[in-house]
């Protein structure tokens, strides 16, 4: 378990080095560096691993300490790092899908003149991402949560230049920070409740706050720490910064804003699901905000015409279905779904990258078209992702999905509500998934010649992460087949010593369980039915489709931006503006100077007493002497 | 040298004036080296303090007593705990940077503008250490002058606006304070028969509230401007924009500290009881502080005024951390000073760079830097993420410490507060954006040199605090929790023990005459 | 020979005091408001003087002698001052003389 610390540091270490090395490290030498220490990471990752699969499943939590960080009175917070399935869970993800990410970028962000800062920033974000799934304590966290963010923001604007992409990364930041605003303050407030920071600490303390005013504290808690998950999980209200984050590259994308980074949120709230368990309302808000971010992210999807775009709702839409999932309490599902999900919301991004770097940086779907002849394995490993995500069976997407929204279902924090929410938004997904899937790979090309004429496959450091993601994004699955269809769960079963204390579900019955499935099963292949119809089969009912209200509703995604920036953010400039000019020089600098002036006109009158006819001063001493005089004599 | 090693550090600056005015004046490149020689000998020296800081100890270390206006109780007696012994490195450590800084933006007057450097320095150090109040007053009013001179002579086209102003203000408070110093000095005179300008005989006056309230507001306002507190925060502004880069480091670096560093050394111990009364209005004036000083930082269109306006801000988390009256609001508050003389200083020094390659500060005039200047840009970064309290770097050590020991206190201020993380990043990379990112659109902005060697000199030392601070802040918060933890005790104790006095008015108390200090026997530590 | 009454020298050296004073209020010739001052710091000798004998010390003496020195060296000073302005202002009129004002 010592090699714990070395997960996150050899990471940082590349940073350093490609960093600080700069101009003087050869091209060649960042190629290997970048990847390495991430593939390295990758391989300490697994070696803890199966460390920890050699303990005893009730041994299975082990913190490592490497020294004290912040120490102030009986305030003391260690850097220190915990191991156990949940955190190797991420930890695999972060490095393994990282890994690969990095060598696809090798191709990808190849002739880039930002090629080292590029390297330095990824890795700097595997660090940071590190940390906070490693980390064994809430501050650890933070740093990495709000690294991350930092990361994303400078690597959304990587291409500073663009003003867009500028724009995109600020406002992914400042919009975390508002997120990060509410987790901070549930820190303090797990502090001021705990007395410490140590999840060890904190969970085994949690239920003592079963009483009805502790459960008033663990409502707030569990809310406040959901304001950061909205944030950095890109849910409602806070998600508008996730689908402007597309201006950065698309390895990044893939990396941060769909595989690792936008779950941390996921990751948070099923670590902290001690404190959400005394919460019941805390755990029926994360339900409804994921169920609802799934379905209206998912309405926003079916009219984009950005293929990243697509995607980006896609994301949001998926991040809303593992909170549904923490919400109603089937945490393993949730995270089961985050594993899925990292492995062909990454592909499908690289695949997208793929599909960019052959037509010359195009992005608009409808100047795409009939791709599948040029790129072969892109096209392949695509379809396996779409399908994967469309929830078909047997591939890892049908399995998870299938997991929450039965737990949506069945759950006694579920409902049938939260479950037709979830149905529907796994209909939408299948058609605008296969929307995107046939307006890019089928039908004629509709880029320009120039274009055209370059239309490549892309490089193997390229094609073959995808390969090895879509490989993982079929058997992915099976990691969590349900005992319905002869599974064993295996990673329910790996995550029960983390999910021990949760109350076990009533079993539901066989066929019903069933039916659920099948449910989903028809309501996926409606969707892609439907895309088929009207993106294949007659292109012209699809035009008809754009003339109405709601398809421009949803192009203009729901017009949250310009709202947000007429409520908000116009108003505090504007406002500040006007305190600055009207009350800060106007009323306190008008203050300070008018006091000066009437000092200045005071003077102006006493001045004239100074008449310079030493005879009146002479007059006036004589004067003064008398009045003294006087008023000894008879005073 | 032992004995007398605070003496050393105080006023070894000014054993390098008079080599200054005999270097001949055809050779400004002489004088800024014996200037800069000074100062880095001061630092030097100023080193073997933490080395032999004893921070089991949270009294006053290497203290030095000789009598100088005897029949007054006046004497020179200086004293240095761990409240004071970051500040104290924090000057000469930023003087020294400063001075260096100013090899290229200073080329007239340049013997008058070291001289004046060197004596602001001492007076700087001077208040840090001076545990005798009338000497106090001597270095804090003293170090007024030099400042006036480098604003006033050296500064930018409204220059003697802004340094009357800043005196006028600083001036107007410190009367008052010294109006209560006497005060204090006659009401001491009259509870034991003795005369005594020593701070720690005054901590031991039992004041009943209703004097206290009149020396607390007086002390408070003379420490409010200098912070400065909303409302008087105006100076700030006109001083920053106006004065030159190195003037502008330590205004921010050092000089703002003085207020927040009179709190804890005079406002709180002296009038405990005041305090507690006045919590929740000092508390408020810090939220505002915080609040207002970042939305107004954000439509600043001059980026000097820009980090004027967030010092204010900065500030406020640094005031609302000592009301918090706990000790990590206290260790948070402590250590904040420390990260914004680092990261303000910093961000003085980088505008200062680019006003000398483009001889303008507003911001508009600016953009797409990053592309010609890839350093530059790097250090503005990572000082920018200092600023807005990134994890990892020191500000967020400070800012995170004096948020938990508020919500501790009261979690509405907390919560209040912390809008200002928001703000900070709205304002600092609003503004990092408008500068370094964007096309290069104005033709002036193309080929700007980047840093050059004394340029990333001066700045690497602070990137390394910023990250010492961040990753490692034990070093710091080890050294000043004794002294701080001692002096929350002694406030409370003082506090419980002087609410039972009973209400007097100050003829009152002045003809009860001796024994009145019996009465309140507080067990406060014997004064050294 | 009978003493002279105390009282007669200080009705003396107030009448004397007086005239100094309204010389120094009325007249306008610098050298006149000059030599009043000297009438006034005279009649405070003659106090001096009439004291010390009254009450048999010397240190109103040993005054005087202070008085006279700082007379002779106010009124060396006083006509240098005055000798200059005439020289520039060809005038001794302090009324002339009003640069010094607001």
């Amino acid at each position: 378990m010592d090699l714990v610390g070395l997960i996150p540091l050899l990471p940082i270490l590349g940073f350093a080095a490609i960093g600080l090395g700069g101009r003087w490290l050869p091209k060649k030498a960042v190629s290997i560096l970048g990847p390495g220490v991430v593939g390295a990471s990758f391989l300490m990752t697994l070696a803890v691993f199966f460390q920890l699969f050699s303990l005893p499943p009730s041994e299975r939590r082990v913190v490592t300490s490497l020294f004290s960080w912040v120490v102030a009175g009986n305030f003391s917070v260690d850097i220190s790092f915990l191991v156990d399935p949940l955190s190797m869970v991420m930890a695999l993800v972060v490095t393994g899908v990282g890994f690969l990410i990095h060598v696809y970028s090798v191709g990808y962000m190849g002739e880039d003149p930002g090629y080292r800062r590029y390297f330095a920033y990824l890795n700097l974000f595997t660090f940071s991402m590190l940390c906070l799934v490693l980390s064994s304590n809430f501050l650890l966290m933070y740093l990495g949560w709000e690294g991350v963010g930092l990361c994303s923001y400078l690597l959304i604007g990587f291409w500073y230049e663009k003003k867009s992409a500028a724009d995109a990364g600020k406002k992914a930041f400042i919009v975390n920070r508002v997120g990060d605003f509410g987790f901070a303050l549930g820190v303090m407030l797990i502090f001021t409740t705990f007395g410490t920071l140590d999840f060890g600490g904190v969970f085994s303390q949690a239920p003592a706050l079963s009483t009805e005013g502790g459960q008033r504290i663990a409502t707030a808690i569990t809310l406040l720490l959901f304001l950061g998950a909205v944030g950095k999980s890109a849910q409602i209200p806070l998600y508008t910064w996730l689908p402007d984050a597309m201006e950065g590259p698309t390895p990044v994308s893939a990396l941060i804003h769909a595989a690792t980074m936008v779950t941390a949120g996921v990751y948070m709230v099923a670590r902290c699901h001690a404190l959400y368990l005394l919460a019941p309302f805390s755990m029926a808000v994360v339900a409804v905000i994921g169920a609802l971010t799934a379905i209206m992210a998912a309405s926003i999807g079916l009219v984009q015409n950005d293929i990243k775009r697509v995607l980006a709702y896609s994301t949001i839409s998926q991040l809303g279905y593992m909170f549904l999932a923490c919400g109603v309490g089937a945490f393993t599902a949730g995270i089961f779904h985050l594993v899925t999900h990292a492995f062909f919301k990454a592909l499908l991004f690289l695949g997208a990258g793929s599909v960019i770097h052959a037509l010359s940086g195009e992005q608009d779907l409808r100047k795409m078209g009939g791709l599948r002849k040029y790129m072969p394995a892109t096209y392949t490993t695509f379809l396996i992702a779409t399908l994967a995500i469309s929830g078909v069976p047997l591939l890892s997407g049908f399995f998870s999905k299938d997991q929450i929204l039965s737990a949506a279902f069945f759950s006694p924090q579920g409902g049938n509500f939260l479950w037709l929410l979830g149905i529907v938004t796994a209909s939408m997904t299948a058609f605008y998934m296969f929307r995107l899937f046939f307006l890019t790979f089928t039908g004629g090309c509709r880029a320009s010649e120039e274009v055209q004429h370059h239309i490549h496959e892309s490089p193997h450091s390229m094609t073959v992460p995808l390969m090895i993601l879509g490989f993982l994004a079929v058997v992915g699955g099976y990691i969590g087949m349900p005992h319905a269809l002869g599974g064993v769960n295996a990673i329910a079963g790996y995550l029960a010593p983390v999910f021990a204390d949760l109350p076990h579900l009533p079993e539901p019955s066989l066929g019903m369980e069933y039916l659920l499935m099948a449910t989903s099963v028809v309501v996926a292949f409606l969707g892609i039915s439907l895309a088929y119809f009207f993106y294949v089969r007659s292109p012209q009912a699809a035009e008809r489709l754009r003339q109405n209200f709601l398809y421009t509703l949803l192009l203009n995604k729901y017009y949250v931006d310009e709202i947000y920036q007429a409520l908000i953010v116009s108003p505090i400039v504007a406002g500040s503006r006007w305190v600055w000019e009207r009350f800060d020089l106007g009323i306190i600098d008008g203050a300070v100077n008018g006091s000066a002036r009437l000092v200045e006109k005071l003077a102006l009158r006493g001045r004239q007493l100074q008449t310079g006819y030493v005879r009146q001063y002479a007059m006036a001493v004589v004067m003064g002497v008398v009045i003294i005089l006087a008023y000894l004599v008879w005073g | 040298m032992d004995a007398q090693i605070l003496s050393w550090v105080v006023f070894l600056p000014l054993v390098g004036i008079p080599v200054i005015l005999l270097l001949p004046k055809q050779r400004p490149d002489l004088v800024k080296w014996a200037a800069l020689g000074t100062a880095a000998a001061d630092f030097l020296v100023s080193l073997y303090l933490p080395a032999n800081f004893d921070s089991a100890n949270p009294g006053m270390q290497f203290t030095v007593t000789l009598p100088w206006i005897e029949s007054f109780g006046i004497y020179y007696r200086l004293g240095l705990d761990g409240i004071s012994l970051f500040l104290v490195l924090l000057t000469t450590f930023l003087s020294m940077l400063s001075i260096y800084s100013t090899f290229s933006a200073i080329t007239e007057k340049v013997k008058g503008f070291y001289i004046s450097f060197l004596l602001l320095q001492t007076g700087m150090l001077g208040v840090f250490v001076a545990l005798d109040v009338f000497l106090f007053y001597v270095f804090w009013e003293g170090m007024l002058i030099p400042m006036y001179f480098l604003i006033g002579v050296w500064g930018g086209p409204r220059k003697i606006y802004a340094t009357i102003k800043f005196v006028l203000f600083t001036m107007f408070g410190s009367l008052l304070m010294l109006v209560a110093i006497l005060a204090l000095y006659f009401l001491n005179r009259s509870a034991t028969g003795g005369y005594s300008f020593n701070l720690f005989d005054f901590y031991q006056l039992a004041l009943p509230l209703s004097i206290q309230v009149w020396l607390f507001l007086a002390f408070a306002l003379a420490f409010a401007i200098k912070v400065p507190m909303f409302p008087f925060h105006t100076w700030l502004p006109d001083a920053h924009v106006e004065a030159p880069t190195a003037g502008s480091v330590i205004l921010a670096g050092v000089l703002l500290k003085m207020g927040t560093y009179g709190f804890l050394r005079f406002l709180f111990p002296l009038f405990p009881n005041a305090t507690f009364q006045f919590i929740p209005l000092l508390a408020a004036l810090s939220i505002i502080g915080i609040i207002y000083g970042a939305l107004m930082a954000m439509v600043q269109k001059d980026v000097k005024s820009l980090v004027a306006f967030s010092s204010v801000s900065h500030l406020g988390f640094v005031t609302l951390g000592l009301v918090a009256m706990n000790l990590q609001g206290w260790q948070g508050g402590m250590l904040q000073m420390l990260n914004h003389g680092v990261s303000t200083g910093a961000l003085f020094l980088l505008v200062g760079m680019i006003y000398e390659r483009r001889h303008t500060r507003l911001i508009d005039d600016f953009g797409g830097l990053t592309k010609g200047m890839p350093i530059f840009a790097v250090f503005f970064m990572i000082i920018t993420l200092s600023s807005i309290g990134l994890p990892g770097t020191n500000g967020f050590v400070g800012e995170f410490l004096i948020l938990l020991g508020t919500f501790r206190t009261n979690p509405v201020w907390a919560a209040f507060a912390t809008t200002g993380v928001i703000l900070s990043a709205v304002y600092m990379l609003w503004m990092f954006q408008r500068v370094m990112f964007g096309e290069v659109k104005n033709p002036a902005n193309a080929g700007l040199p980047d840093l050059n060697f004394r340029e990333k000199a001066v700045l690497v030392p602070l990137v390394v605090f910023v990250f010492w601070i961040g990753i490692y802040p034990n070093s710091f918060l080890k050294n000043m929790e004794g002294s701080l933890a001692d002096l929350l005790n002694q406030v409370n104790r003082r506090e419980t023990v002087l609410r039972s006095l009973p209400s007097q008015s100050w003829s009152e108390f002045l003809s009860a005459g001796r024994g009145t200090r019996s009465q309140a026997a507080v067990p406060v530590k014997p004064s050294p | 020979m009978a003493a002279v009454p105390l009282d007669w020298y200080l009705i003396l050296a107030g009448l004397l005091f007086a005239i100094g004073t309204v010389g120094v209020l009325v007249s306008r010739n610098a050298i006149v408001i000059l030599m009043a001052i000297e009438l006034m710091l005279n009649a405070v000798n003659l106090t001096f003087v009439a004291f010390s004998h009254y009450m048999g010390k010397n240190d109103g003496q040993v005054l005087v002698f202070l008085v006279m020195t700082v007379a002779a060296a106010e009124a060396a000073v006083g006509l240098a001052i005055i000798l200059n302005i005439f020289r520039t202002r060809e005038s001794v009129n302090i009324d002339d003389i009003n640069l010094m004002k607001w």
